[in-house]
């Protein structure tokens, strides 16, 4: 049993919120799209690579860090669009586990896509100098890196909760993920709304990746087991709810963090025990409703 | 003609598996490739049985698979078992006994909850599995399975060191578990089985246990993937810890999907042609997974139906259940 | 002439017409040597260099007339990093392809699956990647060979010099898996008899690549090294995490193995100054002058000078073909008894040889640092050679702690 000192725990603690940041701007997108469209989106964790090894590319090319943050999501978020468009559209009205297979086999072309365009070796993406090097947060030196992926992250989700809350637009996905049928009787036109749905998430998902390249390195595995985690912490918070993607992906983080310090060999099976635990009690999650997608 | 042939193979399947598979070595550039299409199809199988029948997707089959390869494994390498028969029972036991618990666990949800708990029950077998390393082997997988002789009634002990010997002897057992297979599908719970994945509500309303019934479904599906492990186990002297791991699942999903899900023979189709695929891409380019996604997608798109399923379809008139 | 000379006669001079025709027939046939490799997944780039030091021992070889008048092939397979994978590959090999040896496999847990496989077929088998059970019971035998170093090899030779040089209380973080526990095992040990002490271990699931939760606990007890058994992407992770906690300042960074492209992809802000062991490092040619012929004829070949894991497959391939021509033969048990019975070797570095009870090589191994930005030489010149540590069989297990008799 490791010796515990407030400072320490508080160091895990923090870095519990980073890990847990990742996760949710990954689940958020999954359920923003399982919740609208019921398509579950396996190629989740290969957009999350995208995003870092477009974010090396934009780098090298404007060597400006701050523009290929920006861009890097944006041009993840534009390939979603086309996904949705072209591959996962016509599988409306079909089984709801083709656009679940669909995406299963373009994670496997994506990954080995990016092997092809950049290399089998991975790269390095560097954040700015501005950001490098660590802040004394009084109980332990913390990376200002890892401080700067927590304030983008509630940035982004205070962005996407005000979207929701105060457009038009955000009005309809809410309706559209309580009652689709009932929103197209009324008339709207939901293939404009799943793009944007769509484009959104994987454009999160980007975002996750160009924020994580720093931290972990890029290489065209980054996303496999992470899209796993990413789902577990969506059925966690109960799929189709946003909040619930937020509170588990920084529970599951915590969780993680935690288990990490106290008995790291337990670390990986961690996220699965507290899955098997939430949904043997609390069928659809946290904060999910019964009814959806059974 | 092939209206006549595709009749009687409709009425005999059974049959119709044991001779072609009888003559299927010859059919394939070598013997272990065959074995390798019995052992994956029959997972497959396994799988197809509770999706493709019974309308679960479950997530985490590698957990029976692994089962069995491991049951079968630690039984002829640790325990030293003296027989290759009892060392499959122990495993297909193994297999069975954990489809009953992890399928009671997971059917108290339905949908992508109970993939998710499928998924879950699977990764803790894989962490259990790398971690009791002694029993196991760990990361490092479980070497030294004996090839022993196997003892045949009439025939005496008779050992299977070759490619084509261990083929027949896989042959005989897959054949024996697509029989199974057959009259489970033809019987009364066959029936249910079917009628629950059309409409689970209308099968609840006639009075049907829909509960027990999926279970039972599991409990068959883990049998028969158990003993794909334990084949495998066999036909690979060693058990390597990604038999637990969702890659394996995986598998089994693609090659149902690719022969044809809800179909008899989908299954092995399946599987002769991921693996073949798989074999001859890799020697024609490094980046094959890039073609085999590219595939996959194409299947889903157009053929959903997978090539046996779309075959059948076209080949009648009217759609044949349980084919 | 009576008629048993006449049948004797005629005997010799019909095998006389089929002699030639054998001759020819088996100069006809190629020499197959198998290569199982993981030409896709995380350790693709290493896959690679074996291929490529596997197909310029080959050219080599076939320049100068083959193996016993043989043109000799290599039949390079991907294995997907997967034993199960690899295991089918070998059989498809040996039986379809009539492979007289393999050679190959990257990871301890493939190669044990081929080598059940050639076990099975009674193929020799020389193993080109790091394990210890490769050549301890019961994986081993008398047709399984080691060319690569072992986790308790390098561990011991490398333990040892940082704790003479470094410092001796270390912190050890290592992948959670079979080379990671090995290796930890045998550095605590060594650091122990060098009278040092690990300060803590800490184990972390392979391929996780998130370190953060456990630096702050290492940095509050300040060991004087840390040690990084970190094999490939997670080695960049671990370090880029540890130097953004301003850990490369406090204390020195080691670990067991280098490799080449990993301090390529690295960058040498994140490698500088952490020091590792290595079978081989191509600027080793401005000292050695079988290094310098090795180096000079890779270079020819690709146009860029070799990394450490294609020498493995370059070396064990040339002692398939010195075997075979010490037996005349390309039967495996005779080339096994071949090598055996003759020990000493040296293709691309310097005196090597077999272990007559393991069937294990022995070689030298260097120690290097890693240079910092702005002293790198080129793409590839990444590192300073520190000391070299010479093939020691004191460095390994004995055969009876193998478990062989």
């Amino acid at each position: 049993m490791a010796d515990l000192t407030l400072a320490a725990l508080a160091a895990q603690l923090f870095t519990g919120l980073v890990l847990g940041m990742i996760l949710v701007l990954l689940a958020v997108g999954l359920s923003l799209i399982f919740g609208l469209m019921t398509v579950v989106n396996f190629a989740h964790g290969s957009l999350y690579m995208l995003g870092a090894y477009l974010g090396f590319f934009l780098l090298g090319l404007t060597k400006n860090f701050w523009i290929s943050l920006v861009l890097a999501p944006l041009l993840v978020g534009l390939f979603g669009l086309l996904i949705e468009r072209v591959l996962v559209r016509p599988l409306y009205g079909r089984s709801i586990d083709d656009p679940l297979l669909l995406t299963f086999g373009l994670s496997l072309v994506l990954v080995e896509a990016a092997r092809l365009i950049w290399g089998k070796i991975g790269l390095t993406l560097d954040p700015p100098p501005a950001l490098a090097g660590a802040v004394n947060l009084g109980f332990s030196a913390f990376p200002l890196y890892r401080l700067f992926v927590i304030a983008v992250t509630l940035a982004v989700l205070i962005a996407l909760w005000l979207f929701l809350e105060k457009t038009d637009v955000g009005l309809i996905i809410r309706a559209g993920s309580r009652d689709r049928l009932m929103v197209r009787a009324l008339g709207v036109d939901l293939g404009r709304i799943w793009l944007i749905v769509f484009g959104i998430g994987t454009a999160l998902a980007g975002l996750a990746g160009i924020l994580a390249g720093p931290m972990r390195g890029v290489y065209a595995e980054m996303g496999v087991t992470i899209v796993i985690e990413s789902f577990v912490v969506v059925v966690v918070g109960g799929m189709g709810s946003l909040l619930g993607a937020i509170v588990a992906g920084i529970l599951i983080g915590e969780v993680v963090s935690l288990t990490t310090y106290f008995a790291p060999k337990l670390a990986e099976i961690m996220v699965f025990v507290v899955m098997a635990l939430v949904l043997l009690v609390r069928p659809s999650g946290l904060f999910g409703e019964t009814g959806l997608m059974e | 003609m092939i209206a006549r042939a595709r009749t009687w193979v409709e009425r005999h399947p059974v049959l119709s598996f044991f001779i072609f598979f009888a003559v299927f070595p010859f059919l394939v550039p070598y013997p272990a490739v065959a074995t390798q299409v019995l052992t994956f199809g029959l997972f497959a199988l396994g799988f197809n049985l509770l999706y493709g029948f019974t309308g679960l997707l479950s997530f985490g089959h590698a957990a029976y698979y692994g089962l069995g390869a491991y049951g079968t494994g630690i039984a002829l390498a640790k325990l030293r078992v003296g027989s290759l028969w009892v060392g499959l029972a122990i495993g297909v036991v193994a297999a069975v006994v954990g489809g009953a618990i992890i399928g009671f666990l997971c059917l108290r949800r339905r949908g992508i909850y109970f993939a998710m708990l499928t998924l879950a029950f699977a990764q803790l077998l894989y962490f259990i599995g790398f971690h009791l390393a002694d029993w196991t082997g760990g990361d490092d997988g479980l070497r030294g399975i004996p090839a022993l002789p196997i003892w045949v009634p009439g025939i005496g002990s008779v050992r299977l060191n070759t490619s084509l010997a261990f083929y027949y002897f896989a042959f005989v057992l897959v054949g024996l578990a697509v029989a199974v297979l057959r009259r489970i599908l033809d019987s009364p719970f066959g029936a249910v089985l079917q009628a629950i994945r059309e409409n689970a509500e209308r099968a609840a309303a006639c009075g049907y246990n829909v509960r027990r019934v999926r279970w039972l479904a599991f409990v068959f599906s883990a049998a028969f993937t158990g003993l794909a492990g334990g084949l495998d186990a066999l036909r690979l002297s060693v058990v390597p810890i990604e038999s637990l791991y969702w890659t394996t699942s995986g598998q089994a999903v693609i090659m149902t999907l690719l022969g044809g899900a809800g179909t008899f023979f989908g299954p092995f189709v399946g599987a002769g042609i991921f693996l073949v695929l798989e074999e001859r891409l890799s020697l024609i380019t490094e980046s094959w997974p890039l073609v085999m996604g590219a595939v996959f997608m194409v299947f889903v798109l157009f053929l959903p139906k997978g090539v046996w399923g779309t075959l059948l379809a076209r080949l009648s008139a009217r759609p044949t259940p349980g084919e | 002439m009576d008629r048993r000379a006449f049948l004797a006669t005629a005997a010799v001079g019909t095998a006389t017409l089929a002699f030639p025709h054998v001759l020819r027939g088996q100069t006809k046939d190629p020499i197959r040597i198998g290569f199982p490799s993981p030409l896709t997944g995380p350790f693709a780039v290493l896959a690679e260099d074996q291929k490529k030091g596997a197909e310029l021992a080959v050219d080599e070889l076939n320049a100068r007339g083959g193996i016993l008048g043989r043109k000799v092939e290599v039949l390079v397979r991907d294995d997907q990093l997967k034993p199960a994978i690899g295991a089918q590959r070998t059989k498809e090999l040996i039986e379809n392809e009539k492979c007289q040896f393999i050679v190959g496999g990257l990871a301890a847990h493939v190669q044990m699956a081929i080598n059940e496989q050639t076990k099975k077929s009674n193929v020799l088998f020389i193993s080109v990647s790091q394990s210890d059970e490769i050549s301890a019971r019961p994986d081993g035998g008398p047709l399984t060979f080691h060319e690569a170093l072992n986790p308790t090899i390098t561990c011991r030779a490398v333990g040892s010099w940082v704790a003479q040089n470094l410092g001796k209380k270390w912190w050890i973080v290592y992948a959670d898996y079979a080379w990671g526990k090995q290796c930890n095992m045998v550095l605590s040990e060594t650091l122990k008899k060098n009278g040092g002490t690990v300060l803590g271990a800490t184990p972390y699931p392979l391929g996780s690549a998130e370190f953060s939760a456990h630096l702050p606990r290492i940095q509050a007890a300040k060991p004087e090294v840390l040690m990084s058994v970190t094999p490939g992407a997670d080695n960049i992770a671990f370090l880029k995490q540890a130097i953004s906690f301003g850990m490369k300042k406090d204390m020195k960074i080691a670990q067991p193995l280098h490799w080449l492209a990993n301090a390529k992809q690295a960058g040498a802000d994140v490698m500088s100054d952490v020091y590792g062991g290595i079978n081989f490092y191509w600027e080793l040619q401005d000292t050695n002058p079988s290094a310098k012929r090795y180096v000079e004829s890779f270079q020819k070949k690709y146009g860029t000078p070799p990394q450490d894991y294609g020498c493995y497959s370059y070396s064990a391939i040339m002692e398939i073909a010195r075997g075979a021509e010490l037996a005349k033969s390309t039967d495996s048990e005779a080339v096994a008894k071949a090598l055996r019975a003759n020990r000493e070797y040296d293709h691309y570095k310097g005196k090597q040889w077999w272990r007559a009870c393991d069937n294990k090589a022995f070689q030298d191994m260097w120690i290097l640092k890693a240079r910092e930005a702005g002293k790198t030489r080129g793409d590839w010149g990444l590192f300073d050679v520190v000391t070299r540590i010479p093939g020691n069989e004191e460095l390994e297990r004995t055969c009876a702690e193998k478990g062989i008799a």
